[in-house]
């Protein structure tokens, strides 16, 4: 009885005095917390998945190395299962009752447009892996907004290296095949909008719903239309069908699609169709293909080595937005401290950053850092992306 | 019905009481969104339990009233109490054109008619670029004031919120003792019965199926200017059977059952979140359990257990007194 009275008190007495030397060790320097929510179950998972592996990564390698100046980062990520409600409910959590630094998230522009208002009022910097432009500027007043950023390219972006593409190639009349989700009608948008510029004509202008399974309709109106380049704006699965459509109808215009389908999944899906496709794609895919002189290669090759060996899963565009945001905000906190005016004036200061989505140059104006330069044209050939030249 | 208004100032006493406990924005924006598909949800019991006819498309007319409102005040600057009751009589009104051919059909042909409604509705949102902003949504919604009030925190929506929550319970009890009420379970007994004592069964479906659009609308209403956003994927088919799950859950035959619902199903994934990758499994447990176990919902499980504890009581008085 009396051994078993010491052993009590002597496990107390080290617990006490483990817990008091934990504690110190942590007064010492306090954690950084930084917020994430991103969709990782619902209908964006194949975006939200990716993101939180890379997060994840990137959390436990910075802190191995010993945090930000000393002090580890606490990652605290929640899941709004790509609903805006939820989403918007996770924000406030991580802004009241976890009192983070700032917050990288969402992965749709949906789930982050319902959190801009509440960041923006608790003034706490936001970088989204979202990528429509009405995240970082109001489509009204056309301001940039003060505490947003984001990391994945706009499609403007996207449109100009296409457009550019196809000028040098003499086309003149171009038709356009969207999806009818937000990622398509913004691409639509930005076609329209910037196509007079480059005094094209759009000679037909058809959309279809993302689970469509046959366009035959909707390219058989373009075949006769007269385009000479047909660019179809969608996700993977619905661009696959309509490369694979066009082929059947035997159609000889040019195809070009947009960086939605540049996976290697896509090539599997569209077979023998996909061959001789044009599309921008970030440079993450054909990473091996940049000349050594590319300032983005050993970024991309590292990051792409890392993942694929811990998660044993090829990586996509869409962690890449994530490892963009993860260190360009940890850089921030770096040199700006626990401060959160300091650390969104950072991120505004960021000059020459090169991430996987391209090499970011924010300003006062523009929170997104990128140009065209972040994309490469590129086509399929024999089942593999290639560089066009 | 004493019951009924006891719980209905039970609910006025916590509504009021809560702030004292509270104050965190993040505990009210769990508490307002509560709120809000409590609303929906009650119309959706009245149609559903009281009267018997089943909808999936309920969310179509949620969206609808956020639609109305975010377009009205966004494109035609108007202030957002009477864009709410332009989109709220707006959107009964569609409810009844869409309503006089659909509920013709009963049981699964209703049921399937009303699921292509709502399908409908949320294509409308995605499609009308202009009007709606498509797929990528509309912001810039205004936020509710009443002369230098601005509902802009999560405080003051609280209150709006619950406010309106508590005057449509109020309406809804009303309703349902009512001569209206009564016919409507009759109704839902038998139609044909029902039919045949000179009630107007199809006029009685149609009142409930446009007075709980209305409902639906002005939780719309709210959530728009909660939000200051609106995109189609909040009002889909999954939200449609998310409310139904509400309904039933909570027990479709029972208002303050279908409150209890709503509660359970928005704040129980919070609560949840402590174990991570396991929450869906968990959930979809309960889920399950109350299905099985609890046909008629939480408020079943509730009455049985204050039946129980009465009869117990009243044993242990008997031999006493």
């Amino acid at each position: 009885m009396k051994k078993l009275a010491l052993t009590a008190v002597l496990t107390v007495l080290v617990g006490l005095v483990a817990i008091s030397v934990a504690n110190t060790a942590e007064q010492a320097k306090e954690t950084y917390k930084i917020g994430v929510v991103l969709d990782i179950t619902g209908p964006a998972s194949s975006l939200g998945e990716p993101e939180k592996q890379t997060l994840g990564m990137l959390a436990e390698e910075l802190n191995a190395k010993g945090g930000i100046n000393g002090h580890l980062i606490e990652m605290i990520l929640y899941d709004n299962e790509g609903d805006e409600a939820k989403s918007l409910i996770k924000a406030k959590k991580l802004i009241e009752q976890d009192k983070v630094l700032a917050l990288i998230g969402t992965s749709q522009s949906g789930t982050t447009m319902a959190i801009v208002p509440t960041v923006t009022a608790a003034q706490i910097p936001l970088v989204s892996c979202a990528a429509s432009w009405k995240i970082i500027r109001d489509p009204e007043t056309k301001k940039t907004r003060e505490w947003v950023f984001k990391t994945p390219q706009s499609d403007s972006l996207a449109v100009t290296k296409i457009f550019d593409y196809l000028q040098k190639k003499g086309v003149k009349k171009i038709a356009i095949m969207s999806v009818s989700t937000g990622y398509g009608d913004s691409g639509r948008a930005e076609l329209q909008r910037l196509a007079p510029n480059y005094k094209f004509e759009i000679v037909a202008d058809e959309r279809f719903a993302p689970t469509d399974t046959d366009m035959s309709a909707q390219l058989t109106k373009i075949k006769g239309s007269g385009a000479e380049a047909v660019i179809c704006w969608a996700i993977r699965d619905p661009s696959a069908v309509v490369a694979k459509n066009m082929k059947q109808l035997g159609m000889k215009q040019m195809l070009i699609m947009s960086h939605g389908v540049a996976t290697k999944k896509f090539i599997e899906l569209a077979g023998d169709a996909s061959e001789g496709i044009i599309l921008p794609a970030g440079k993450l895919i054909v990473a091996d293909l940049l000349p050594a002189t590319d300032p983005q290669k050993k970024v991309l090759i590292d990051y792409r080595n890392k993942f694929e060996a811990k998660y044993k899963t090829p990586v996509s565009t869409f962690g890449g937005h994530a490892y963009d945001a993860f260190t360009m905000l940890t850089d921030a906190i770096k040199k700006a401290g626990p401060d959160q005016k300091k650390i969104r004036d950072e991120l505004e200061k960021v000059k020459g950053f090169p991430g996987t989505g391209g090499i970011f140059n924010m300003g006062p104006d523009d929170h997104e850092g990128l140009t065209k330069d972040a994309f490469m044209m590129v086509t399929i050939k024999n089942g593999n992306w290639e560089l066009v030249k | 019905m004493k019951r009924d208004w006891g719980i209905w100032l039970l609910l006025c006493a916590v509504v009021f009481g809560m702030p004292l406990f509270i104050r965190s924005p993040y505990y009210y924006s769990i508490l307002i969104f509560i709120a809000i598909y409590g609303i929906v949800v009650l119309g959706l019991t009245l149609l559903m339990g009281y009267a018997g006819q089943v909808s999936l498309g309920h969310a179509g007319f949620f969206g609808l009233g956020a639609y109305f409102s975010a377009i009205l005040t966004v494109h035609l600057h108007l202030n957002p109490w009477p864009a709410m009751g332009i989109a709220l009589i707006a959107t009964v009104l569609v409810a009844f054109i869409l309503g006089i051919p659909t509920l013709r059909l009963r049981g699964h042909y209703l049921a399937i008619a009303t699921l292509g409604l709502g399908v409908v509705l949320q294509i409308i949102f995605k499609e009308e670029l202009e009007l709606t902003g498509g797929p990528s949504g509309m912001g810039g919604i205004p936020y509710f004031h009443l002369s230098s009030i601005t509902f802009s925190n999560d405080r003051k929506y609280y209150f709006l919120c619950w406010i309106f929550l508590i005057i449509l319970y109020g309406l809804s009890i009303n309703l349902v003792h009512s001569r209206i009420g009564r016919a409507l379970r009759s109704i839902s007994q038998n139609q044909t019965a029902a039919g045949s004592l000179g009630i107007n069964v199809s006029w009685f479906k149609l009142l409930m199926f446009g007075l709980s659009a209305g409902y639906a609308s002005l939780a719309g209403s709210l959530y728009a200017h909660y939000l200051t956003f609106v995109n189609p994927s909040p009002f889909g088919f999954m939200a449609s059977v998310k409310f139904m799950a509400m309904v039933v859950i909570g027990g479709s035959s029972s208002l303050w059952g279908a409150l209890l619902g709503t509660a359970l199903l928005t704040s129980l994934p919070e609560f949840l979140a402590v174990l991570e990758d396991y929450e869906m499994l968990v959930f979809g447990a309960i889920l399950i359990l109350v299905m099985m176990f609890a046909p008629k919902g939480l408020a079943g499980i509730f009455s049985w257990i204050y039946q129980t504890i009465r009869n117990k009581v009243k044993k242990q008085d008997a031999p006493a007194g």
